[in-house]
Order: C-alpha cells, then structure tokens, then sequence
C-alpha cells in the first residue's frame, strides 16, 4: 500500500535520512524503531509531505506522492497523528475532531464517527467542550489518534504515541491503536519504545543514523539478539 | 477663562458618544491587523492605506453616479459596495504579490515590506486622485438626536449599528463555521492545520480579503463622518487602529473590537479634558497623544494587551 524507494532527506547539508527503502501492505501494522536521532520523525515528515526531500520516490495505493501540496496528503487516505500530538489547544475537543474530518462533508457520518471515537476514548466524551490546550498529555494524544481516524484515512502514521506518558496510559492507547489495527487499518508505527513498537506489529524494520539496517518480522526481532542489546536494554 | 465641574460632567455624555463613534471605526480597522497578526504573526503596516483607498474608492464611484442622476442614498450604497471589492482585491494581491514571496523570512522582512507597500499604496493614491483634500458628499440625511444630554448626528447612530452588525457577523463567522475554524486551527498550528487538509495559502487570503472589507466599511465611515478624505489620512488611522489591536492583545478579536472602543473612549475623553487639567495651556488639538501614550503604555506594562495569552511570539 505504502512504497518508499531510496528516500532521502536532508537538512542544511546534513543527510537525516540516506536513502532508504521499505513499504506497508494493505492490513499491515508496520513499526520504524530506532534511536533518537535517526531519523524517524523525519521519514514520516517526509511521507507526509511536511519537509521536502533530497530524492527517491514515495507511492501510495500505486500512487506517486511525492510533489502533491502537504494539505492534500490526507485526501489521498494518510492520516498522520504528529509528535507531541500536536492538538489545537485553544479548540474545544469537539472541535479538534470537526478539524480531522474537515474535508468531509457528510454531517450524519462525521457524527458517527464522532461517537465512535467517544466509543474508543470515552474520556474525550466527558471533555468535549472543554479546551483541548487543558487536556492531560494522555488525553492529548488520545484527542490526535481520534482526530486522524474521523478522516476516515486509508492509512494511519502514528509519530511516538508513547512519548512522556505515564505506562498505564501507554498501554491504554495501545489498546486502542490494536484495536483499530484489527478493525482492518493499515498502520505505519514509529516508537522509541521497541518493545511495545514490536508487540503491536507484524514487521518492524530497525533505523539507524538514517539507514535501515534491520528489518523482518517484529516476533523474530523481538528475539533477536541484536535488537535485543541496542533497543531492548539487555 | 475656568470652566465650572459642572459644565465638564455635563459635557462628560458627549465625549463619550464621540467616543463610540471613532473607537467602533478603530474597532474594525483593528479587527483586519489582529486576523492577519493572529494567523501568521505579521503586522500587516499597509492595512490603513487599504483603508484610506476604501474611501476615495467611494468618494469617486459616489460622485459619478451621483453626477449621473442617480439619488445620493443609492449612489452611496453602490460607492460603498465597490469600495468593499476592490478594498478586498487589494487585500488579496498585498498578500500574494508582497508577503506570500516573504512566508519562511526572517520576521523582519515582511515587516519591512509591510511599512514599504504602506508607501506604494499612498503614492498610488496621490497619483490617482492627487494630492488636495476631498470632500465625501452626504449620504444621510442630517437628522440630530438627543439623549441623556447628548448630541448625535444619523450618521454616527449608523456608524455605531454598522460596525456593531460587522463585528457580530465576523463572530459568527470565525466561531460558528468552517472556514472560521480552519482560521483558528490554522493560528494555532499551521503545519497540523493542513494535515487535516486546510489550504493555508487560501486561509490566509481569506484573512486578508476579509480584514480589507472591513476596511473598505471603516473608511466609508471615516469618509461620511469627518466629510473630507486625503490619500494620506490613513496612515495615522492606521497606526491608531493598529494601537487599539496591541491595547486588546493582538491577535485576539475580541480584543481588537474593545480596544477599538476603548481607545476611541480614551481620545474622546482626554481631548474633551485636556484644557481643563492643562489650565488650557494644550487643547483638544492634542488628541493624538491619548492613543500613542496608551501604546507606550501598554507595550512597558503589559505587551500582551487586554486579552491577549502570555507574552509569546505568536498569539
């Protein structure tokens, strides 16, 4: 579904990514792990059209996205919840997710859709007029996994939904990341977290310095030890 | 010569009417400086000429029709509504043409090219409709009121309504539809705005479109209240409005509206009292102190204006 060829990025000179190739099928979740650092965060910048990049080709459903406008990347079906969540604090949580559904139309599926994040998140329920800027961090990225699902999007990119939650939290919106993963999503995962990031997937492949140096199916690199030393603290 | 207590309480509802009047002209006009300040952090020093334009603008289309036979009531009305679309492609083709090569400079750069199509636009102007003062022909009737001890002409009672009309209908817009959503997302966080899918080129346009409407309204109230217009009368309009959205907290509609207002109250106040508490030694004509001293004011003490969110780069 996802194809990236050769991708590279890079900033002022720097290469943050040295051209690398991997790809997400249909139903797949699909995790990116690594260090701080290597480039990650960049790589899905880069998928979803929020930073330029130096060469190589990104398709999706057979696509080439690579020149399309940043705001048409969500058109096309690829629903990114950024780093650090990214809500518009001074909108009401309601609000947040009208802004994920904001190219559509059709009032009585948004409500739906609507109830069914309140379903996932019935916090965000108890909170939907209230300013998502007082929002706990937990129930911030509650609100940005909600807000990319009410696009109805093809595909799901999910930038450290772990990042500076308490555990308890973590594994609650993992719960809700597998669920809607075995509701059909097709998921693109980047996690520091590893072993969570390896839990949750199917295949993983290993960043670092901007190089895929490892990839497979998450099961095996969860016992593999390589993985297990550099990301696994054994 | 003293003058009594007793005569300057009376005069006090007065003021204060003169007040309303020029801080809901200020209002408006400081309603498209926040808009465009709230979404991309620009202080767009060019918005007064747009208004100065919007009433030149209906001083010609007016006085043509008017020349043509047309009554002087609908003559106005068209003058006003072309001043309002060509106030509003000007707005649009400042940003495309001026800020928009900009988007990504340093903060400096647009601001600098701000206060230099602030210049091209009053040089257009004097081109275009010279250098002498015009006079803005009568729309309304000169019917007086009176109330509570005050004074007040039609077109003030309009002026007041009008704006009260624009601004609840700006309100409307920027908190109760979509595109006022996506403006409010887009000042935010632009960058996860168009993640959602909003075009941040046209979200800006509309911002700009939109203030220089307001404008165009603003400068055919200027126009009718004061009965004159120059090319350069929107310069000082300009830097006062801009002061009225710093009082309110830029960035912030709500504080552009009562910092409109407010500074109108505060010019209206202290030019009716400047005599008395100077012993007469300087007069009315020193008006334009208030709203300078208040920006002075408010930038030492507090930056962030009335209503504005903590001192931050952006509001």
């Amino acid at each position: 579904m996802l194809e990236v060829t050769g991708l590279r990025v890079a900033y002022g000179g720097i290469q943050a990514v040295r051209s690398i190739t991997f790809h997400v099928n249909e139903g797949e979740t699909v995790a990116l792990i690594g260090a701080n650092g290597a480039g990650k965060t960049t790589t899905l910048k880069a998928i979803s059209r929020m930073i330029g990049i130096a060469g190589g080709d990104v398709h999706f459903c057979g696509e080439k996205i690579v020149g399309i406008a940043p705001h048409d990347i969500i058109r096309k079906g690829i629903a990114l919840v950024p780093e650090g969540r990214g809500v518009f604090p001074r909108l009401t949580v309601l609000e947040n997710l009208r802004m994920g559904a904001f190219l559509r139309d059709d009032k009585d599926g948004i409500a739906a859709d609507t109830e069914r994040m309140y379903g996932y998140f019935p916090r965000l329920k108890e909170r939907a007029d209230q300013l998502a800027g007082t929002l706990s961090g937990g129930e911030q990225q509650m609100l940005a996994i909600a807000r990319a699902l009410m696009s109805r999007p093809k595909m799901l990119l999910l930038d450290e939904p772990s990042m500076g939650l308490a555990p308890i939290m973590v594994q609650k919106i993992f719960e809700v990341v597998r669920n809607v993963a075995a509701a059909g999503m097709t998921i693109l995962l980047i996690e520091q977290n590893a072993k969570l990031a390896l839990e949750s997937s199917q295949r993983a492949y290993v960043l670092e310095s901007g190089e895929i140096t490892l990839n497979g199916e998450s099961a095996a690199l969860l016992h593999d030890p390589k993985v297990r030393a550099a990301y696994l603290g054994e | 010569m003293d003058i009594s207590l007793h005569q300057l309480l009376q005069q006090f509802p007065q003021q204060v009417v003169n007040g309303l009047v020029q801080g809901s002209i200020y209002a408006l006009v400081a309603l498209g400086y926040t808009m465009v300040y709230g979404i991309m952090g620009l202080i767009n020093f060019a918005h007064g000429e747009v208004v100065m334009i919007g009433t030149l603008v209906a001083i010609t289309v007016t006085g043509l029709l008017a020349a043509a036979g047309m009554p002087v009531g609908i003559a106005g009305l068209c003058g006003l509504v072309i001043s309002i679309l060509s106030c509003m492609a000007i707005g649009w083709s400042l940003e495309r043409v001026a800020y928009r090569p900009l988007r990504g400079s340093p903060r400096l750069t647009p601001l600098i090219t701000a206060i230099g199509m602030s210049i091209v636009l009053q040089n257009l102007a004097m081109i275009l409709w010279g250098r002498n003062y015009m006079t803005f022909p009568p729309l309304l009737p000169k019917v007086n009121f009176e109330f509570a001890g005050a004074y007040f002409t039609l077109v003030q009672v309009v002026i007041v309504l009008l704006s009260a009309l624009m601004m609840s209908g700006l309100v409307l817009l920027v908190y109760r539809t979509k595109l006022g959503m996506a403006m409010r997302a887009t000042a935010q966080n632009p960058e996860v705005a168009s993640l959602m899918g909003v075009n941040i080129n046209r979200v800006i346009s509309a911002a700009f479109v939109i203030g220089s409407a307001l404008a165009a309204v603003a400068g055919v109230m200027v126009g009718s209240y004061y009965e004159v217009a120059h090319y350069q009368m929107g310069f000082v309009l300009g830097l006062k409005a801009f002061t009225a959205a710093v009082l309110g907290g830029i960035g912030n509609l709500v504080g552009a509206m009562v910092g409109g207002i407010l500074l109108g109250l505060i010019e209206a106040l202290g030019a009716g009292y400047i005599g008395y508490f100077t012993g007469d030694f300087l007069g009315s004509h020193y008006q334009d102190i208030f709203a300078f001293a208040v920006l002075i004011v408010v930038l030492m003490f507090k930056p962030s204006g009335l209503f504005g969110e903590k001192t931050g780069d952006r509001a």
